[in-house]
C-alpha cells in the first residue's frame, strides 16, 4: 500500500519534470474544492466533489509559489513513507518551514499555507492524509460502553474517567478496531462542557449508548469514527448542537460531509444521522425561559438565508426551522437548557426526545 | 461755545489717534501680525506683491531681491527690491505712510489684491515695533535716486518724512523700488513661513526671477519662461452678482438719466432690449430718474434681474498662466518625476467670471503630499481648512487613480490649484481661504480629476514596468527550491532541473510579458496627447447659474462593483 502513494508521488514529479524537459510550462491539475465544484448527490445523500479542474501552474506568478509548496510537500510526503514514520501536519510544516535562499522570504509562512497544500494532494491523486503518513492533532472525545483495540492496546471507553478516550487522527480500519459494544445508539454532542456534563452523569450506562464531542466543527477523526460506528456496528447517529445556524452547520457536516473535504464525504459522511435539538420549537415545547434565547445577530440572519438555499437543507422540516427561527428571530445555546436544572438535559430532554423520536432528518 | 468747539476738536484728535493704534491693535489677526513668525512673512508678502504688481503693470520681467537678517533678539532687517517702474517721488509719502491708501481698491481688475492693510501697515508695524523708520529708495530710470527714512504719524495717518536725500548718476539706469524694514520678527523655514512662500511665489509667477537672502543661506529661484501672462482687462460688474445694497449705491451715483441707460451703461454685457426687459417686469416706471428709486423699486430690480437671462460676462477679464507656465513653474522648483496641469475654460459664479488651473507633479524632489492654493497668483498659506480648494481637493476619490489615502493623496505628490477672478469670494477679511461656491468645488474637482487621470495612468504604466521586473525574480526566486523537490521525488538532478526552470521563463518570457507591454504603451500614448481638451466638458455653454448636474458620473459608475464578495465560506475542518 505506501508502495502505490510513493508511485503517485514520484509520478507527480516525474510529469512536472517532462513537462519541463519539453519546455513547457509545468501544470498540475487539481480537483477544485469550492462550492462551485461540488453536488449533493441525491442518492448516496452526501455532498460530492465535482469534476472541475484547476491548473496551477510555473509561469503564473499568483501560482508559483503554490508550486514550489506543492512540490516540496509531496517530496516530504515521500521521505516520510520512506522512513516508514508518521509525522503530524504540524511537524510537516516545520520540516518544510526555510528560509529561501537570496531572499528574506519563508517557503511557509504558517501551517495555514501548508495544510489546504495537503488536501490539494490527497484530493489530486485520490489518497488519504493517513496514506501519506500524515496525522492532525485529536480533537473528538468518547465515552461509552464498548472497547477499542488501538495497535497493540485494548481501551475500555467505559472506564476513561472524567476527561474520555481520546479520538485519534487515524481511525482507519487498519489501525482501529471496535469490540464488545453494549450501546444502542450514538449521540454526538457539539459542545465539550455539555459532553462533560452527560458523562458526569452516566449518560451512556443509563442511556446505554456511546456519546461523542468533536468540540464544535468535529475533526476528520472524530467524523470517521462515527461513520464507522454507524456503518460497523448499525447504530443510529442522534446530532446534538446549539440552536443556531453553526450549530445546524455542524450537523449537516457530520450528516453529509464538508464542501472543502468533499472528496472525502464517501468516508466521514453520514448521512442517516438524525438531529435531535436545539430547535427553535423547543423553546415552546420544553417552556424554556424567554430570558435565555439570543436574538439574531446580522451573521446569524445572513447565514440562515444562505443555508435555504443549500440542496442539503432542502427537506421541508428543515426549511420550516430555518424559516421559524428567522421568524422569532432567536436563537438558543445547549447550556440554555440549565435553567430548568442541571440535569434536565439528561434526565427529561434527551430521554423525551429519543423517546418520542422528536428528531428532524 | 468756542470753548466747547475746541474741545470737541480735541476730543476727535484723540479719537483718531486712539482708533489708528487700536484698529491695529485690535485687528493683528487680521492684518497678518498675529505672531512673530507670520508677521515676517506679512511683510515679505507684502513687499513682493508689490513687486510683482508693479513690475507686470510696467510689462517688465520681474527680478526680485529679498533680504532677511538677524540684527537683534528677535529683530529682523527686511529687504525688498525690484526692477519695476519706480514710484514718482510726490507718490513715495502717500504710499509709504498712509493707512488704506490705494489705487487697487474699486477697480474691478484681477489682480493680487492687498491682504492686511498693505505696505503702510508693514511701515507702521516696524515703527511700534522697533521704533525704527522705514527706508524707502526709489528710482524711475532717470539717474535721479530718492532715499526716504519714513514714519506714519498716527494722529494724522500721513508720512512723516526723518530723511529725504537725492543722488544723481547720469550713468545708473537703475529703476524700480527697494525698501527695508526693521520688526520684531521670528524667523522659521516652516511650511508657513517666507521660504514656502516665495517657492509658491516662484511656481504661480515662473516669469519671476527671485533671489532670497535668508539669515541661513541664499536661495535662488530661476525664472522658467521669459513671457508675462497677458494683462488682464477691467470689466464692470455683471448684474448676477449685485445685491440691493450695492445696486442702490450705484443708483445713488449714477449720472445716468434713466434705468435703462444706467443699466447698460453700470454693467457688462447688458444689451438695451435686456435692459428694457428687466425694466418691464420690475414694473418700475421707465421715466423714474434712477437716484430716486425707492427702496421697494430697488428690490424689485434686482429681483427682475433674476428672471431675465444675460450673456456671461467677458473673460478678457482674466489671464490665467496657461497649462505651459503652470508646468514651468512646477518643473523648475520640485523637478518632478511627472505632472499634469489643466486650465479650465471660464465659468462664472453670482456674475463673477473666474478660471482654475490646476497641475499635479508627482515625485521627483516631492516627498510627500502638499496642496498649494493659489488666488490671482498669490499663495495662500493659513485657514486651508476653510478653504473651498481644500474640501474640492479632499472629495477627490483619489484612491481610483492609483493614488492610496483619503483626503490627501498618500504619495509624493504636489498639488497646484490657481483660482483666478476679478473678484475672489474670500471666506473672511483676513483673505487665506476661498469661500465654497459650488461651481468653485466643481471646477477645481473637474481639473484635479483630469490632473490625476493622467497622472494614475503614468503611474499605472510605471507599475506595470516594475511588475515586469518583479515577476521575473518571482519565477527565477522559487526555482531552487522546486528543482530540489523534484530531485526528492524524481531521482533527477536539481541542478539540471533549475537550469531547466530558467530556459523555461526565458523561452517564454516574450509571451508572458507581451499584455504588460501593451499596457505600458496605451498609457505612455495617453500621457502624451495635449491636455487642452477636456473629456468632462459636454454641453456648458449656457450661463445657466444652476447648480446641479454636477458631473459626479465617474464616481457613480464605480459604486456597483462593490460589496460583491464571493461567497464560499466553509467551516474549517
Amino acid at each position: 500500500m505506501p508502495e502505490e502513494t510513493k508511485k503517485r508521488l514520484s509520478k507527480l514529479g516525474e510529469n512536472v519534470h517532462s513537462q519541463l524537459s519539453q519546455v513547457k510550462n509545468p501544470d498540475i491539475n487539481l480537483p477544485i474544492r469550492a462550492l462551485s465544484n461540488i453536488y449533493f448527490d441525491e442518492k448516496k445523500k452526501l455532498i460530492m466533489l465535482g469534476g472541475k479542474v484547476s491548473h496551477r501552474t510555473y509561469l503564473n506568478v499568483a501560482h508559483t509559489r503554490k508550486f514550489m509548496q506543492t512540490m516540496m510537500v509531496a517530496a516530504e510526503c515521500k521521505k516520510i513513507i520512506d522512513q516508514n514514520v508518521t509525522i503530524s501536519i504540524r511537524d510537516l510544516y516545520y520540516a518544510l518551514k526555510r528560509t529561501i535562499p537570496d531572499t528574506r522570504e519563508e517557503t511557509f509562512d504558517s501551517q495555514g499555507e501548508s495544510d489546504p497544500i495537503i488536501e490539494d494532494l490527497e484530493a489530486a491523486m485520490n489518497t488519504l492524509r493517513e496514506k501519506l503518513n500524515l496525522k492532525a492533532d485529536r480533537k473528538g472525545y468518547m465515552a461509552g460502553q464498548i472497547k477499542i483495540l488501538d495497535g497493540r492496546d485494548t481501551i475500555d471507553a467505559s472506564r476513561m474517567g472524567s476527561s474520555g478516550w481520546g479520538i485519534p487522527s487515524n481511525m482507519e480500519p487498519e489501525k482501529i478496531h471496535f469490540k464488545d459494544n453494549k450501546a444502542k445508539f450514538i449521540l454526538v454532542i457539539e459542545k465539550d462542557a455539555v459532553w462533560q456534563r452527560l458523562n458526569e452523569d452516566r449518560f451512556w450506562e443509563k442511556q446505554n449508548c456511546l456519546i461523542v464531542t468533536g468540540k464544535g466543527q468535529p475533526d476528520r477523526g472524530t467524523r470517521r469514527l462515527i461513520n464507522r460506528l454507524h456503518n460497523e456496528l448499525k447504530l443510529p447517529v442522534y446530532v446534538l448542537t446549539d440552536g443556531d445556524v453553526w450549530g445546524y452547520y455542524i450537523y449537516s457536516v457530520i450528516k453529509q460531509g464538508s464542501i472543502n473535504l468533499s472528496f472525502l464525504s464517501d468516508r466521514l459522511g453520514t448521512p442517516d444521522a438524525k438531529f435531535i435539538g436545539l430547535t427553535t420549537k423547543d423553546i415552546e415545547k420544553f417552556k424554556i425561559p424567554g430570558n435565555v434565547t439570543i436574538k439574531l445577530n446580522k451573521g446569524d440572519h445572513k447565514r440562515a438565508k444562505e443555508m435555504l438555499n443549500y440542496v442539503w437543507f432542502k427537506p421541508k422540516e428543515w426549511q420550516a426551522e430555518i424559516k421559524h427561527m428567522l421568524q422569532v428571530d432567536h436563537k438558543l445555546e445547549l447550556e440554555a437548557l440549565s435553567a430548568k436544572g442541571i440535569r434536565f438535559i439528561s434526565e427529561t430532554y434527551l430521554p423525551q426526545k429519543i423517546k418520542q423520536k422528536d428528531f428532524l432528518p | 461755545m468756542s470753548d466747547i468747539k475746541k474741545s470737541a476738536q480735541e476730543l476727535a484728535k484723540d479719537q483718531r489717534e486712539i482708533s489708528i493704534s487700536e484698529f491695529f491693535e485690535k485687528n493683528r489677526h487680521l492684518l497678518g501680525y498675529d505672531n512673530k513668525m507670520k508677521a515676517l512673512l506679512t511683510i515679505v508678502r507684502e513687499g513682493v506683491d508689490n513687486a510683482l504688481d508693479a513690475t507686470e503693470e510696467s510689462r517688465i520681467l520681474p527680478d526680485i531681491y529679498v533680504k532677511i537678517e538677524e540684527v537683534g533678539s528677535d529683530k529682523y532687517k527686511i529687504v525688498i527690491k525690484d526692477n519695476g517702474p519706480g514710484i514718482l517721488k510726490k507718490q513715495i509719502p502717500n504710499i509709504f505712510g498712509k493707512l488704506l491708501y490705494g489705487s487697487k481698491f474699486h477697480k474691478l481688475r484681477q489682480s493680487r489684491g492687498q491682504q492686511g492693510i498693505g505696505i503702510s501697515g508693514c511701515v507702521l508695524y516696524s515703527q511700534l515695533t522697533t521704533g525704527e523708520p522705514t527706508k524707502v529708495i526709489s528710482s524711475t530710470g532717470d539717474g535721479k535716486t530718492h532715499k526716504y527714512d519714513i514714519k506714519i504719524n498716527v494722529q494724522k495717518n500721513e508720512a512723516t518724512i526723518m530723511k529725504e536725500e537725492v543722488t544723481e548718476d547720469k550713468d545708473n539706469k537703475w529703476h524700480g523700488v527697494q525698501v527695508s524694514f526693521v520688526a520684531e520678527g521670528v524667523y522659521r523655514e516652516h511650511k508657513q513661513s517666507a521660504l514656502e512662500y516665495l517657492k509658491q511665489v516662484a511656481i504661480a509667477n515662473p516669469y519671476a526671477n527671485i533671489v532670497f537672502d535668508s539669515p541661513n543661506g541664499r536661495v535662488e529661484f530661476v525664472r522658467g519662461v521669459e513671457k508675462l501672462p497677458v494683462e488682464p482687462k477691467e470689466i464692470k460688474p455683471h448684474l448676477y452678482g449685485v445685491e440691493v445694497g450695492i445696486m442702490a449705491r450705484m443708483l445713488k451715483d449714477t449720472k445716468a438719466r434713466t434705468i435703462v441707460s444706467f443699466l447698460t451703461s453700470e454693467f457688462s454685457r447688458v444689451g438695451s432690449l435686456s435692459a428694457k426687459q428687466i425694466v418691464k417686469t420690475s414694473e418700475i416706471d421707465p421715466m423714474t430718474s434712477p437716484r430716486k428709486l425707492e427702496h421697494k423699486e430697488i428690490v424689485a430690480l434686482v429681483d427682475a434681474v433674476k428672471q431675465t437671462k444675460l450673456s456671461r460676462p467677458p473673460t478678457d477679464c482674466l489671464s490665467p498662466l496657461g497649462e505651459d507656465a503652470v508646468s514651468a513653474g512646477l518643473k523648475k522648483e520640485l523637478n518632478p518625476e511627472f505632472m499634469a496641469t489643466l486650465t479650465r475654460p471660464p465659468e462664472v459664479y453670482r456674475g463673477w467670471p473666474f478660471q482654475i488651473e490646476v497641475g499635479i507633479a508627482y515625485g521627483g524632489s516631492i516627498t510627500e503630499a502638499n496642496l498649494m492654493r493659489f488666488t490671482n497668483r498669490v499663495p495662500l498659506l493659513y485657514q486651508a481648512g476653510d478653504c473651498a480648494i481644500t474640501k474640492a481637493v479632499s472629495q477627490v476619490d483619489w484612491k481610483r487613480y492609483g493614488l492610496s489615502g483619503d483626503k490627501l493623496p498618500d504619495a509624493p505628490v504636489a498639488i497646484f490649484v490657481h483660482m483666478i477672478s476679478v473678484w475672489v469670494p474670500f471666506t473672511s477679511e483676513s483673505k487665506e481661504a476661498v469661500a465654497s461656491y459650488s461651481v468653485i468645488m466643481k471646477e477645481v474637482k473637474l481639473a484635479l480629476q483630469d490632473c490625476a487621470r493622467k497622472v494614475g495612468s503614468y503611474l499605472s504604466g510605471v507599475r506595470r514596468a516594475a511588475a515586469i521586473k518583479e515577476k521575473k525574480s518571482i519565477f527565477e526566486k522559487y526555482a531552487p527550491e522546486t528543482a530540489i523537490a523534484i530531485e526528492e521525488l524524481t531521482g533527477k538532478n536539481a541542478k539540471e532541473t533549475e537550469k531547466m526552470i530558467i530556459k523555461l521563463v526565458e523561452d517564454k518570457w516574450g509571451e508572458i510579458v507581451k499584455e504588460d507591454l501593451e499596457a505600458i504603451e496605451n498609457a505612455k500614448k495617453k500621457n502624451g496627447e495635449p491636455a487642452e481638451s477636456s473629456e468632462d466638458e459636454s454641453g456648458e455653454e449656457e450661463p445657466s447659474e444652476t447648480e446641479k448636474g454636477e458631473e459626479e458620473s465617474e464616481e457613480a459608475a464605480d459604486e456597483g462593483h462593490e460589496g460583491e464578495e464571493e461567497e464560499e465560506k466553509e467551516v474549517k475542518d
